[in-house]
C-alpha cells in the first residue's frame, strides 16, 4: 500500500457564461483521469510542459481545487470524499511549497506570524513560547538565522524567501510535501541549494516529495520515479534512470531530445525531435491519444479513435501508447518528419500549395487537418522539398 | 601578515555581529508606506492644511471675537442695495446681511463642517466595509452559495450606485426632515456602495493571491483567512478612498445645505448653509460667499492631497 494513491483523478473546470445566471457552456479538462502511486519516503516527479494540469493536479491533492471524479487515497482515506472540517485536519499532514516565494507569503505578516498560523490552526505547541521555541529550530533546519522571525517577506532574497515557505510546511511535520516548480523562480545559483536542502530534508525528516516541475534535469535530480503528464493525462511513467536512458512515449522522446548534451560534438550529432504545433486547448481536447495530432509515429489505426491506457511494458516502466512496442522495434515508420528543416519545409509546402492551386485542397489543408488523416498526407509533403530532412530522422 | 589576520579579524566581527543581533525587526508595509508620506511634499502639504483645519475647528469657537448671533446693526448695513460691509475694522471678514460677524461665523461653522464630513465618511466606511467584507468574503470563499449571496449584494449596491448620488441625498434628506443629521446620513449613505464595491473589489484580488492558497493548504480556517489574510491587505485602497472621500462628503454637506437642506438653526452657522445664504447677495457682495467658499475648496484640497499621496505611499508597485 503506498502512501499516497491517486485512482483516476479528474479535475474539470466548467466554463460559464451569463449575464444573471450563469450557464455552464463547456468544460477544461484540466486533469482527465491520472492514476500513480506514491510510496513512503520516495520522490515523485511530475513532469510536463505549461498548460498539461500538472499544478491543477497538485493543488487537487491538496483539495484546494475541487476533484470532479475519482479518489486521492492518503494513508488509506479517500481524502476526495472528506468533509471540508476533516479535511483541513489532514492539511496538516499533506504539505506544499508553492512555487513564488514572494507571492506566496502574505505580504503583511511576519515570517514568526506566517508559521505561527499554521501551528495555531492545528494546535501544536501549547503557547507562543513554545510555538516560538519550534519555529526557532525549525528555521535552523532550513538554513535561516532566527532573527527573520520578526522581518517580513519583502525583506529576504528569493532563496530565503523559498526556505521560509519550506519551513511553513514543515513546522507542521507533514508526512507528504507537494513542492509546485519549488526552484523555477529562483536563479540557477539558488536553485542548487534550495533542492539540496529538499533532499537533505528528505532524508533527516523521512518525507515524501511530489515535485511538479517543468526542468527536467531538477526533476531527474530529485526524484525516484518520474511522470510525464500531456494534456490532462499521464503518458509515461518509470524509475527515474530507466526514463532517461530509454524513454519509450514519442512526447517523451520529444521532451528528452529538449535537453542539450554539454559534449558540443555530440550535441551537433544528436536528433532533436521537434514538435509540429501547438498543444491543443484542454477545453477541447483531441479524441483518441491526446497526442496524436502531434505525435511524429502517428499512425492511421486506432490513434485518433482509442485513448490509449497507461500499461506496464516491463521494469514497472509504463507507457501510455498503442504502438510501444512497435516504435521500439522499428516496425512502425515515422510518418511526420522530426528534423527542425522538416518543420520549416513543410509549413513552407503548405503555404505555397495554398497559393498554386486551390483546387488541391487536400495537400493545401494538410497540416491544419492533421487530425483526420494525420499520417499519409504530411509525409507526402515532405517528400519532394524537404529531402535532407529524409537524413536524420531516422534514428 | 597582520593586514591578513585584520581582516580576517575584521569578517569576523562582521559575522558576529550580523549574526547575533537578535534585536533586528523588520519593517512592515505599513511603517514603510508612512515613512514614504513623510518624505512626500503633497502628503506634508495636505496633512498641514488638515491640520490647521482641524486646529481652527477645535479652537475656532474660542477665538471667535464675536457670538455667531450677535447682530452689529450699523447704518452701512444695508446688503440689498449694495451697503454691504466689507473687510473693517475688527469685522475682518466683515458683516453679513443680518449684521453678524462673517469671521466669528467662518470659525465656529468649521467644526460643523469637519463633523459632517468626518461623520457621514465614517457612515460610509464602517456600513460600506461591512457590506463589502460580507461580500468580498462570501465571494472568495464562500463556495457556490457565497458566490450567489455576493451576486445579490453587488446587484443592489450597482442599484445604489446607479441613482444620482445629489438626488438620493436629497430624497433622504426630504424623508428625514431638515436638520444637520440628516445631511451627514444623506451623504454618508450616498457612500456605503463605493466603499462596498471598492472593498469587495479588493478582496476578490487578494483572494486569488498565492498566499491565501497557501494558507488554505496550511489548513487555516476560513473566518481567519478572511480576518488575518485577505482583510489586511485589502485595506489600502479603501483608506485612500477614506481620505478622498472626507473631501466629497464636505462638498456635498455643503451643496445639501446650498439646497436648503441643512441645519436651519443660525445660532451652528456652517460653511454650506453660508454659501447659501451669500447667493442672494453674490452680485453685490462676492466676498461674502467667497469666504466659506475658499474654506470649503482649501479644505477638500487638503484631503485630496493627503488621500492622493497615500495611494502613492501604499501602493506595493512603489515598494522599493
Amino acid at each position: 500500500m503506498s502512501l499516497l494513491e491517486l485512482d483516476g483523478v479528474k479535475v474539470h473546470f466548467p466554463v460559464k457564461k451569463g449575464l444573471f445566471f450563469d450557464r455552464t457552456v463547456g468544460h477544461v479538462y484540466a486533469v482527465d483521469g491520472v492514476s500513480l502511486s506514491v510510496e513512503a519516503g520516495q520522490t515523485y516527479g511530475l513532469v510536463g510542459e505549461s498548460g498539461c494540469g500538472k499544478t491543477t493536479l497538485g493543488r487537487a491533492v491538496l483539495r484546494l481545487n475541487d476533484i470532479t471524479d475519482g479518489a486521492v487515497v492518503f494513508d488509506g482515506t479517500d481524502l476526495a470524499k472528506l468533509p471540508s472540517e476533516e479535511m483541513r485536519a489532514f492539511r496538516r499532514r499533506l504539505q506544499m511549497v508553492f512555487q513564488d516565494p514572494l507571492g506566496s507569503l502574505n505580504p503583511r505578516q511576519n515570517i514568526e506570524s506566517i508559521l505561527a498560523e499554521g501551528m495555531a490552526a492545528h494546535n501544536i505547541g501549547k503557547d507562543q513560547a513554545e510555538r516560538r521555541e519550534k519555529i526557532k529550530e525549525i528555521l535552523a533546519k532550513v538554513g535561516l538565522p532566527s532573527n527573520a522571525m520578526s522581518r517580513y517577506p519583502h525583506e529576504f532574497s528569493g532563496g530565503q524567501r523559498q526556505r521560509i515557505g519550506i519551513a511553513r510546511a514543515l513546522v507542521l511535520e507533514p508526512d507528504v510535501i507537494i513542492c509546485d516548480e519549488p526552484v523555477s523562480a529562483l536563479d540557477v545559483s539558488v536553485q542548487a541549494q534550495v533542492i539540496n536542502l529538499l533532499e537533505e530534508l528528505q532524508e533527516s525528516l523521512g518525507l515524501t516529495y511530489l515535485v511538479i516541475a517543468h526542468d527536467l534535469a531538477v526533476v531527474r535530480h530529485i526524484s525516484d520515479v518520474i511522470g510525464v503528464m500531456y494534456l490532462g493525462g499521464l503518458v509515461e511513467e518509470a524509475p527515474s534512470d530507466a526514463l532517461y536512458a530509454g524513454p519509450r512515449h514519442p512526447y517523451t522522446k520529444a521532451l528528452m531530445s529538449a535537453v542539450p548534451v554539454p559534449d558540443p560534438e555530440v550535441e551537433d550529432r544528436r536528433e532533436r525531435i521537434l514538435l509540429h504545433g501547438d498543444l491543443p486547448s484542454p477545453a477541447n481536447p483531441p479524441a483518441g491519444c491526446r497526442f496524436h495530432t502531434r505525435c511524429p509515429w502517428v499512425q492511421e489505426t486506432k490513434c485518433a479513435t482509442e485513448r490509449p491506457p497507461l500499461l506496464d511494458t516491463g521494469d514497472g516502466h509504463k507507457v501510455a501508447c498503442h504502438f510501444t512496442a512497435e516504435i521500439e522495434a522499428g516496425t512502425v515508420k515515422q510518418t511526420l518528419a522530426t528534423g527542425i528543416e522538416a518543420v520549416i519545409s513543410t509549413e513552407a509546402v503548405a503555404t505555397e500549395a495554398v497559393e498554386v492551386s486551390e483546387g488541391d485542397a487536400e495537400t493545401a489543408d494538410a497540416p491544419v487537418k492533421k487530425e483526420e488523416e494525420p499520417a499519409t498526407v504530411p509525409a507526402q509533403a515532405d517528400a519532394g522539398e524537404a529531402e535532407r530532412a529524409e537524413e536524420s530522422p531516422k534514428a | 601578515m597582520t593586514i591578513l589576520t585584520n581582516k580576517a579579524d575584521k569578517i569576523d566581527r562582521l559575522a558576529e555581529l550580523t549574526q547575533s543581533s537578535e534585536a533586528v525587526t523588520g519593517t512592515s508595509l505599513w511603517r514603510e508606506a508612512f515613512r514614504r508620506m513623510r518624505s512626500s511634499k503633497m502628503a506634508i502639504i495636505g496633512a498641514a492644511i488638515i491640520a490647521a483645519f482641524v486646529l481652527v475647528a477645535i479652537v475656532g469657537p474660542m477665538l471667535a471675537p464675536h457670538g455667531p448671533t450677535a447682530q452689529n446693526w450699523r447704518s452701512e448695513v444695508f446688503p440689498n442695495q449694495g451697503k454691504f460691509v466689507g473687510m473693517r475694522g475688527e469685522n475682518w471678514f466683515g458683516l453679513d446681511h443680518l449684521g453678524r460677524d462673517m469671521f466669528s461665523r467662518w470659525l465656529v461653522g468649521a467644526r460643523q463642517t469637519l463633523l459632517v464630513g468626518v461623520v457621514s465618511m465614517l457612515i460610509g466606511l464602517i456600513i460600506g466595509a461591512a457590506v463589502g467584507i460580507l461580500s468580498g468574503a462570501a465571494a472568495t470563499l464562500g463556495g457556490k452559495v457565497g458566490q450567489r449571496v455576493d451576486t445579490v449584494i453587488m446587484r443592489v449596491t450597482d442599484i445604489m450606485l446607479s441613482l444620482p448620488s445629489l438626488l438620493l441625498a436629497v430624497s433622504i434628506a426630504a424623508v428625514l426632515g431638515q436638520s444637520l443629521t440628516t445631511v451627514m446620513i444623506a451623504v454618508g449613505v450616498v457612500q456605503i456602495p463605493i466603499f462596498a464595491r471598492l472593498l469587495r473589489g479588493s478582496m476578490l484580488v487578494q483572494g486569488g493571491a498565492d498566499y491565501v492558497l497557501a494558507a488554505k493548504a496550511v489548513g487555516i480556517r476560513r473566518k481567519r483567512i478572511v480576518l488575518t489574510q485577505i482583510l489586511p491587505n485589502s485595506l489600502s485602497p479603501v483608506i485612500v478612498q477614506a481620505t478622498l472621500s472626507l473631501a466629497t462628503a464636505i462638498i456635498e454637506a455643503a451643496a445639501l445645505s446650498y439646497l436648503g437642506l441643512g441645519n436651519p438653526d443660525p445660532a451652528v452657522p456652517e460653511w454650506g448653509v453660508m454659501l447659501s445664504q451669500a447667493q442672494r447677495f453674490f452680485d453685490n457682495e462676492p466676498m461674502m460667499a467667497a469666504y466659506p467658499a475658499i474654506g470649503i475648496i482649501i479644505t477638500a484640497l487638503g484631503f485630496t492631497l493627503l488621500g492622493e499621496a497615500m495611494r502613492e505611499a501604499l501602493d506595493p508597485k512603489l515598494r522599493g
